[in-house]
């Protein structure tokens, strides 16, 4: 399995973990990642001059249309939501989604739009409950659901939301499978529960070469 | 893939729907951004209690009501006054200057939806002793949003949010004086818009209308596809003279646009364009 995208939302102690996982890629990681961290609409681009510090690869805040290149990882800008079209981003000034603008279930929904089973999805720590009708959107189009432990993180709702919301998807989903109409081999529900320092070498060993 | 054949179905429905809108009514949808579009179609499809995109594009085509709501969803961008208020500041101190200079200002504010930013840039003129000089074309394509912008009526419980921004963006009186509260709503002096016409025109299909000395045009583009986006680059290049100013949204950018060489950026971050010869 190749992957296009690896989209990552988190909120309620975000920027601590963000540093965590993305500190933990190796610099010739080459798939690209987008992420929303919630956080105030006046804030401005300090989130990733601050990351970038710990973060091996290329950080920037989205741009409108601006092409999804590998090696590079996309942080959406305050105040707007950040989509993905095939091969670039797009924003919209739309309503808050889920009370949040930048939205995780904007952000993973379009992605699962766009690139169907070449997406993983990555839930973080986070106080409320954003992402998690994203994360089984990703699942449902055949993408990959990662969630971090619930007791690893500083702020418990948003990956427990996210991992109940996977899962309720996949008992409707088990319906047909019993009747022997979807192949068994299809994994439900979410694939991975981390603690925080194991999602970024699984990551790496999701994207390595073998799995192509 | 167990879904595959539905995505493929959603977009051919997609397809179908912008199609027949512009084909029977002319809006043209057919540029728009595939995930804004897709996401404010299925928004319309839940507000009309439908269960597909098939079932809207029977209801679209076959009645009017139903075309009126539909370019409401799709079109409306809902914004603040003196959104970004470093975008006004840094037009206080760019742009003015500049347009001291001349006799008569023509202002194009291109998507100008229900006014908001129009009245922003009408107060900050008058305060900069130029709106006597100045007359703003105000435009969107959607009929209703003009309207309500003409009327020049917004929601009371946003001025708190509207006096802090009007304050960060360099304002210089009392927000409150340009306001009167009216039971919930917060009705704005007449003389802001005295020298504002608003009219219809759509940045999709419709051509150049005058010559300005400065085009705004903020978080409209965005909702267009990079084809859609060169078309409207060019009409305002067109619409603008010689050293006009371009004044976009704080995340969009003229990089990678065929037009980048044919302006100089006024302040490094806020995304204002002086239009060379």
């Amino acid at each position: 399995m190749a992957f296009d995208l690896i989209v990552i939302g988190t909120s309620l102690g975000g920027l601590s973990a963000l540093r965590v996982l993305l500190g933990g890629l190796p610099p010739d990681f080459w798939v690209p990642l987008a992420i929303v961290q919630h956080r105030h609409k006046d804030s401005d681009d300090m989130m990733s001059l601050f990351l970038q510090e710990y973060v091996a690869l290329p950080l920037k805040e989205v741009e409108d249309k601006d092409e999804i290149q590998p090696g590079q990882i996309y942080i959406a800008p305050a105040d707007y939501h950040l989509l993905v079209d095939r091969d670039c981003f797009s924003l919209s000034t739309d309503p808050p989604v889920s009370y949040a603008r930048p939205s995780i279930d904007v952000l993973f929904e379009s992605a699962a739009d766009a690139y169907a089973e070449r997406v993983i999805g990555v839930v973080l720590t986070g106080a409320n409950q954003d992402g998690a009708k994203g994360l089984a959107k990703v699942k449902a189009r055949g993408g990959v659901a990662i969630v971090q432990d619930p007791r690893t993180s500083e702020s418990t709702v948003m990956p427990e939301a996210a991992i109940a919301c996977v899962n309720r998807l996949a008992e409707v989903q088990l319906a047909p499978q019993r009747m022997g109409s979807r192949d068994r081999s299809d994994s439900v529900g979410v694939d991975w529960i981390l603690p925080l320092p194991e999602i970024a070498p699984r990551l790496v060993s999701l994207c390595q070469p073998a799995h192509l | 893939m167990m879904t595959t054949d539905q995505e493929a179905l959603e977009e051919i429905e997609i397809q179908l729907l912008v199609e027949g809108v512009y084909r029977h009514y002319g809006y043209d949808f057919r540029n728009y951004a595939l995930s804004s579009l897709r996401r404010r179609i299925w928004n319309v499809v839940r507000l009309e209690q439908v269960d597909t995109i098939s079932a809207l594009q029977e209801r679209v085509l076959h009645n009017p009501a139903c075309l009126e709501r539909f370019v409401l969803g799709l079109t409306v961008n809902v914004t603040n006054m003196f959104r970004d208020p470093s975008f006004y500041l840094a037009f206080r101190k760019n742009v003015i200057p500049i347009l001291r200079t001349y006799p008569f200002i023509r202002i194009w504010h291109a998507g100008c939806s229900t006014g908001q930013e129009v009245y922003s840039m009408a107060i900050l003129l008058q305060e900069e002793g130029l709106y006597q000089r100045c007359r703003i074309y105000a435009t969107d394509m959607n009929e209703r949003v003009l309207q309500e912008a003409k009327s020049g009526i917004f929601s009371l419980k946003l001025m708190q949010e509207y006096t802090q921004l009007y304050l960060k963006a360099g304002g210089k009186r009392s927000f409150s004086e340009y306001y009167t509260a009216a039971y919930d709503n917060a009705i704005f002096r007449s003389s802001l818009r005295e020298n504002v016409v608003f009219s219809q025109h759509n940045l999709a299909t419709d051509g150049s209308f005058n010559e300005f000395n400065v085009i705004l045009c903020r978080n409209v583009l965005i909702y267009f596809n990079r084809s859609l986006q060169r078309r409207v680059h060019q009409l305002f290049y067109d619409s603008l003279c010689k050293f006009g100013i371009l004044g976009l949204g704080r995340q969009e950018t003229l990089k990678l646009t065929a037009y980048e060489k044919h302006y100089a950026e006024l302040e490094r971050g806020e995304k204002l364009y002086r239009r060379l010869n």
